[in-house]
């Protein structure tokens, strides 16, 4: 009878967490609407604007007539209260630079941007994790001091820069990799090849996209991973006469990646923002470059679409996160 | 016996050989071959492709492949027959009668007849950027028969030839296109049916598009191509990378290059780079006054200021002899093109005198006043690198430049639209004819708040006479003539000084024949290229 309740009393606090969590995250999503509809309408200029600049000129008629087709003669208010209505209802509008809904432009450049963008979190967070491991056993060694400067180089270099020279390295003078896209056009094959394909045209992008952070989680990995090997439960593992090898990834391990999985969640928003530049260095097809895209030509329902998406995701990575907490340390409820 | 034998003989042979060499020969001349792929990067990506309704290059390359017209244009801006095997012209120049081929068809197979070519006429006429300029004088098109098409004409119009090309006119299927739906949002803008010699295979807004043979096109053998792929390339770096290694074919207007790049790749020996292909857009770069601010009334500061523009400066040295010095509105390759005007070769001293004589001394100093100068971006060789050099040369006139480096393109036409400007670069494409392109930028009545519009406020009504006259006067040495004064008086007035005209490059494989094959370049159906050897190298 009592562990009857004691279940149901575990249950609900997590369902209420759950309900607190989900009542933040809709704030949340209603603060990045109502503040980018109101930062992209308080810089000059609308999408009939940069339609303009592509067109190569236009007669007033013209703009009067696309501006009022696009519905951007209405007031500002209107125009904020018809967005969120529609997008209560699901509708997240038409794109200006496409003429397609958004939600269809989107849902077909997130996976590129997800693909790309996950990849290059495993990465870091593995490649980082194992080099600062290492160099936590031999902290004074040559190879600590290696691993410290060759991940704050990529941490230090401006990614466009580190993805040319990744380019020109392995593009062009090696021609190991394409320089450009996700898959190679108009050829045929089956899904094995397609995955290939894509994979091929993924290292580049991914790499350039992982030197950012590769420093981050190697400093965090090895700073921990020195802070747990000496505490007293390792000392206790050691004088049991447990192998090295058993003492760091089956007893230290669990405990020093805390840090690096709380850091990898933090900044997966981070990453996504990392990921506009990467994508445009290699024409990597994915909703950062629209992001930036949809800024410079005041493309607001794309770009509100595309930040709607990033928020939700972040969110979602959040709670991933907690939730991977629970998984490695039984002591958080 | 034996003499007249041997010398029949020899004949014989030698005609032979000369009938075999002649052979030999011919089928050694080069034969269009069938096949292959042609990839091209694209810095600026269409979102659809209609461009009736659409101006500019992005949307004008593929939807020249996709739909026909009327005419196509020769190298020398001649028509040649395309959708119309022939015309005629009444001799007022107010009727034109196209007769239309016979065995055209749009790619969902229905026949292209007249009714088409009314509809397309009417669509392009109202919603198209120029449609004005460039329709205007058409005040209606007559179908007395399926394959006639008449276009009766309220004036003359000498430009109608080049509207009729498939940049600015295409022929859009009427059955498609005007079932009612509002042509802007008309889903066929992105799944279109036209009558050109590629039809879309595949299109990712934003990403790529793949063009495909049209099996029925209507000139027999063509398309040779089997495939045209388009590739948004948003890194110039990359599109770079891409040409040197063959993974792209074909780059126009400089592929987003810079010009040492440019330079870089015409040492790779598989790439041509020509400065063909621009003749008809014919984009110049200017700076422009604001006329409607006092310092720059006075047409003598004007003066001045073109007299301290070194502008082989700019096309030898900042341009490495790349591009080449603009010396009035019009551009070098246009047939009304003259070069016998103040071209305000460089005089310090003379600029400092006329100001002057305008009556801004060199105060305390050195400086006679201060102006600001603005740009948009996307234009490094052709405006940033031209704007750093002028703030230090007026400087030496006495002219406190202050830059004000644009945020975005958006910034820039606030800024600009708002006649809010001292001084502004500026670039025009001349779309084949000048009053398609040119009078925008002169004309009295059309100065509006929106760029490339005449923004600089500029007013001089013999100068509007000219432009109304040369709108109207199909005689070419008559047109030229009153262009040549057009010339001159723009040259004197100066509301805008013409630095250089656009030095936009074709790159392309040089295995890849017919690449050039219009004053249109690029924006001009490919159905007449193909590769060397039938196939995509490799």
């Amino acid at each position: 009878m009592g562990s009857c309740s004691a279940t149901i009393g575990v249950f609900l606090k997590i369902l209420f967490s759950i309900f607190r969590k989900a009542i933040y995250s809709l704030v949340l999503l209603l603060a990045v609407i109502v503040l980018n509809f109101l930062l992209l309408h308080i810089a000059p200029g609308d999408p009939v604007e940069t339609l303009v600049a592509e067109m190569g000129g236009a007669t007033p008629e013209l703009i009067a007539q696309l501006r009022s087709d696009y519905g951007l003669d209405k007031s500002f208010p209107e125009q904020l209260l018809n967005y969120c209505l529609r997008m209560a209802q699901g509708d997240l509008g038409m794109s200006f630079t496409y003429d397609q809904p958004v939600i269809d432009i989107i849902l077909g450049r997130l996976s590129a941007t997800l693909i790309l963008v996950l990849t290059a979190l495993v990465l870091a967070v593995t490649t980082g994790t194992i080099l600062g491991i290492m160099a936590a056993q031999r902290p004074k060694s040559v190879f600590s001091g290696l691993v410290s400067v060759i991940s704050l180089a990529g941490y230090a270099a401006p990614v466009f820069w580190t993805g040319i020279m990744l380019l020109i390295l392995f593009s062009y003078l090696i021609p190991l990799f394409p320089s450009f896209g996700m898959v190679e056009v108009g050829s045929s094959g089956g899904a094995l090849d397609h995955f290939l394909d894509v994979l091929h045209h993924l290292v580049l992008p991914a790499l350039t996209l992982a030197s950012i952070y590769l420093a981050v989680y190697s400093r965090i990995a090895r700073a921990s991973m020195m802070d747990v090997l000496g505490s007293d439960y390792i000392r206790t593992a050691r004088s049991k006469g447990l192998s090295e090898r058993t003492v760091v990834y089956k007893h230290a391990l669990k405990n020093a990646v805390l840090p690096v999985v709380t850091m990898a969640g933090l900044q997966f928003s981070q990453l996504i923002a990392g990921a506009v530049v990467v994508e445009t260095v290699f024409s990597w097809p994915g909703m950062g470059q629209l992001a930036f895209e949809s800024i410079l030509r005041r493309d607001y329902t794309l770009l509100l679409g595309i930040l709607f998406f990033s928020t939700l995701i972040v969110i979602v990575v959040n709670f991933l996160t907690d939730l991977s907490y629970r998984l490695l340390d039984p002591r958080i409820k | 016996m034996k003499t007249n034998f041997m010398k029949w003989f020899m004949a014989l042979w030698v005609v032979s050989m000369i009938l075999l060499s002649g052979g030999f020969a011919a089928v050694s001349a080069e034969t269009p071959q069938r096949g292959g792929d042609l990839v091209t990067g694209y810095a600026q990506f269409p979102g659809h492709f209609n461009c009736a309704i659409q101006s500019g290059a992005a949307t004008a390359v593929p939807c020249t492949n996709i739909f026909a017209s009327l005419v196509e244009t020769d190298t020398n801006f001649e028509p040649v027959p395309y959708l119309a095997e022939s015309w005629e012209a009444s001799s007022d120049g107010l009727t034109y009668t196209f007769h239309l081929v016979k065995n055209a068809t749009f790619h969902d197979g229905k026949p292209v007849t007249s009714e088409d070519v009314a509809f397309s006429f009417e669509l392009v006429k109202a919603n198209h950027s120029f449609g004005p300029s460039m329709l205007g004088p058409v005040d209606h098109v007559e179908t007395p028969d399926k394959y006639t098409a008449v276009f009766k004409l309220s004036k003359p119009h000498p430009a109608l030839f080049l509207v009729l090309s498939p940049a600015l006119m295409p022929i859009l299927p009427k059955h498609v296109y005007g079932d009612g739906q509002p042509i802007r949002k008309h889903p066929a803008n992105t799944n279109p049916v036209g009558s050109g010699p590629f039809k879309l295979a595949e299109f990712k807004p934003g990403d790529y598009f793949i063009l495909e043979r049209n099996p029925n096109f209507f000139r027999p053998g063509r398309p040779y191509l089997d495939r045209i792929i388009g590739r948004r390339i948003k890194d110039p770096n990359a599109n770079y990378i891409a040409l040197k290694k063959g993974d792209f074919h074909l780059a126009m207007f400089n592929g987003g290059l810079r010009l040492k790049q440019i330079e870089a790749l015409k040492k790779e020996k598989h790439l041509v780079v020509t400065s063909k292909g621009y003749e008809a857009i014919a984009p110049i770069y200017f700076l422009e006054f604001n006329l409607r601010k006092e310092k720059f009334k006075d047409v003598r500061v004007r003066q001045a200021i073109a007299y301290a523009i070194d502008k082989q400066f700019i096309t030898q040295k900042l341009h490495g002899g790349l591009s080449k010095a603009a010396t009035g509105p019009l551009h070098s390759s246009f047939p009304w093109y003259t070069d016998q005007v103040n071209t305000y070769p460089t005089d310090l001293d003379k600029a400092n005198q006329l100001l002057d004589a305008a009556g801004y001394p060199k105060k305390a100093d050195g400086m006679r006043f201060s102006t600001t100068l603005a740009w948009y971006p996307g234009e490094p060789d052709s405006m940033d690198t031209i704007t750093a050099y002028l703030k230090p040369q007026l400087k030496k006139i006495g002219i406190d430049v202050q830059l004000l480096p644009p945020a975005d393109f958006v910034s820039w036409y606030k800024h600009v639209a708002a006649w809010q400007h001292d001084m502004t670069m500026s670039n025009l494409y001349s779309w084949g004819d000048p009053m398609i392109g040119v009078h925008r930028l002169y004309r009295c009545d059309n100065q509006k708040h929106v760029v490339w519009t005449n923004t600089s406020g500029y007013c001089n009504e013999k100068l509007d006479g000219i432009m109304a006259a040369a709108s109207v006067e199909t005689d070419f040495a008559k047109r030229k003539a009153l262009y040549v004064q057009f010339q001159e008086i723009l040259t004197h007035d100066l509301p805008l000084i013409w630095t250089h005209e656009a030095p936009y490059k074709t790159i392309y494989h040089k295995d890849l024949r017919g690449v050039i094959s219009s004053v249109w370049g690029a924006c001009s159906p490919a159905d007449g290229i193909y590769w060397k050897d039938g196939k995509t190298p490799e």
